[in-house]
């Protein structure tokens, strides 16, 4: 019966072959280790913000006189509409731990290295797209750190010479962040941005898929076809697709053997994700700020603006360069750099373990930095700290351009033909 | 394929012939999408002035009038504010207001039509958030004035005369808003002295 109704879905559409090509039958490298479940968790997230996004939209009011009100109404009155809220906000912030590590994975393995430097543009424009995303839903329960926090952020356009005043003007759609503003953010967070976001996340697959998943060592998993002895083969079956071109080495199949692995993590990453979301859904002030549990108010900035700690890094390079421009320059350099990432890179040797000390210094003062610039990013503005922001933005910025002088001659160390272990 | 009766001169200008006037709609049809963005008619009309009654405000003190949804600070400064604006001149941006950050009537020393009566948006330059006004603690932030505006967000500076200090994010001085004083006690924000 089932097989039947298979076989008649099958002549129509190609479903059992898609199946097979991206889980029973996708090659993946049989070394993954920790750092490679934060992709599913990723998956994980953006299910659970859609999900749950879709729901707080059915009691949300997107307009000035409504939104906060409204809020509290979820908060209160709708049933089970706290959770819905938490689940939501602790899902922005789990989102972007999760991408960070992801992130790093990616730099520490050299996961964005020829050829996977497009499956590398596509994870930083999702990147790209989520801060969109969640900067615009930051506005949207309308509290007073909502409504400064973009008054800020849609201000940095403002730094463009000539045309800057007016495009800030077209983006408010008011002289002043309004329920026009809000409206807006509203229409492009729960239907433009997913959209666009479901978009990325499925060309970022495909283009992993079409590439094949790198691993801890860095070293390849396809072979030149008829390069390797028969019994040397991966014992698995695995698509057409990949043995058609190659040999096929170290390999075990995506289903069942890493969906069991990824599910472990999964259980782990929910864990601490509902004791979040139960005992600590305002994140100490973090994940929520106390000034938002005011309304909007148009005429007092509150005392301390820090952006949500996720844009920290961000924030701080903006704030300690002492120009406008040149602030919003820096701070959106610091995005484009990655994107560039690929090209500053000039080694062959993608695993850090194999790589030159000096690479893993490298990383490492960039990780320091980066979590430098994060914390600072909460911190209000003073000389001392402007003074430490100021060197790590140098050593944020630092990372790429050194990381260009030593890849092209490096010293590296052999690199295994074979996955060891 | 090769021998089929195809004029590739007619096919290249057809395709882009029909590229270009396709572009032309294309364009056409963003016109009403970007265009909605702008402020609506409702937005526009909701900028008319406001009067502020200047008599009640303590000498010192600052007072926080909405106009256009922007804060508007008004600042009865006393004389001991006013002798020492000159002093730190050589700390400052733009000392002499050159940049056109207020109307030509208040393009002076004190930045005000009455030198008694400061009147400034209350949104700084750099970004946006409201300056904290420092009465007498302002030291802590510049050595040797007293009084000045903070603003919290990024650590920019601003004088008694909303003047901005050098080394801060923020480039230009606060806004001096066009503004009038149709009788001794009233101030009107928004029209300048002889308009409607």
């Amino acid at each position: 019966m089932l097989a039947n109704l298979m076989a008649w879905i099958d002549k129509r559409l190609p479903l059992t072959d898609a199946v097979n090509k991206h889980a029973g039958q996708y090659p993946a490298p049989k070394n993954f280790n920790f750092w490679y479940v934060f992709g599913v968790l990723a998956s994980v997230v953006l299910v659970n913000q859609l999900l749950t996004g879709v729901w707080l939209t059915m009691s949300y009011e997107p307009s000035g006189e409504g939104a906060f009100a409204s809020v509290e109404y979820i908060m209160r009155d709708v049933d089970y509409g706290w959770l819905l809220r938490y689940m939501h906000s602790t899902g922005a912030s789990a989102f972007f731990v999760v991408v960070y590590m992801h992130m790093f994975r990616g730099m520490m393995y050299g996961s964005y290295q020829k050829p996977r430097e497009l499956l590398w543009i596509f994870g930083m424009l999702i990147f790209l797209v989520l801060m969109a995303e969640a900067f615009m839903g930051y506005l949207l329960p309308w509290g007073n750190m909502s409504y400064w926090g973009a008054q800020v952020i849609i201000s940095l356009f403002g730094a463009i010479p000539i045309i800057g005043d007016d495009l800030t003007l077209w983006i408010r759609g008011d002289y002043v962040i309004s329920g026009a503003t809000l409206n807006r953010f509203f229409a492009l967070h729960v239907i433009a941005m997913p959209l666009v976001l479901v978009v990325l996340v499925f060309l970022h697959i495909l283009a992993l898929h079409e590439v094949g998943s790198n691993n801890p060592e860095g070293t390849d998993i396809k072979k030149p076809k008829g390069s390797v002895p028969l019994e040397e083969h991966s014992k698995f079956t695995f698509h057409e697709q990949y043995t058609k071109k190659y040999d096929i080495v170290d390999a075990i199949p995506f289903h069942p053997y890493y969906t069991v692995k990824d599910l472990v993590a999964i259980v782990i990453f929910l864990i601490i994700f509902s004791w979040v979301m139960f005992f600590n859904p305002e994140g100490g002030g973090y994940f929520m700020e106390a000034p938002n549990f005011e309304p909007a108010n148009g005429l007092k900035t509150p005392e301390h603006i820090a952006p949500v700690w996720y844009f920290g890094p961000f924030y701080t390079i903006l704030r300690v360069i002492p120009d406008k421009l040149l602030g919003a320059v820096g701070m959106f350099s610091a995005i484009i750099v990655l994107f560039l990432l690929p090209w500053f890179d000039r080694g062959t040797v993608k695993s850090i373990k194999f790589r030159c000390t000096a690479h893993t210094v490298n990383l490492a003062q960039f990780v320091i930095c980066f979590i430098a610039l994060g914390i600072l990013g909460t911190l209000p503005s003073t000389p001392v700290y402007n003074l430490i922001g100021t060197i790590a933005t140098f050593g944020y910025f630092g990372f790429f351009l050194a990381l260009w002088v030593y890849s092209k001659n490096e010293k590296t160390k052999p690199v295994p033909e074979r996955v060891s272990g | 394929m090769s021998n089929a009766p195809v004029n590739n001169g007619r096919r290249r200008f057809l395709t882009a012939a029909t590229s270009v006037v396709g572009g032309v709609g294309v364009v056409g049809l963003a016109v009403p999408f970007i265009g909605s963005w702008n402020p609506s008619a409702r937005a526009k009309a909701a900028g008319a002035p406001v009067e502020v009654n200047v008599s009640k405000i303590e000498p010192g003190q600052l007072i926080r009038a909405e106009w256009r949804g922007k804060p508007v600070y008004v600042i009865r400064r006393t004389e001991e504010i006013l002798s020492t604006l000159a002093a730190h001149d050589d700390q400052l941006k733009d000392p002499g207001s050159e940049e056109p950050q207020q109307p030509t009537y208040a393009t002076n020393a004190y930045r005000s039509i009455k030198p008694e009566f400061m009147v400034a948006l209350g949104v700084c330059t750099h970004l946006g958030c409201a300056p904290t006004h420092h009465q007498g603690d302002f030291e802590e932030f510049v050595e040797g004035v007293k009084d000045g505006f903070f603003c919290p967000c990024h650590g920019s500076k601003f004088d008694m005369a909303g003047r901005v200090f050098q080394s801060v994010p923020a480039p230009t001085n606060l806004v001096v808003p066009e503004h009038s004083f149709p009788t001794a006690d009233t101030l009107l924000i928004g029209v300048s002295a002889g308009e409607a």
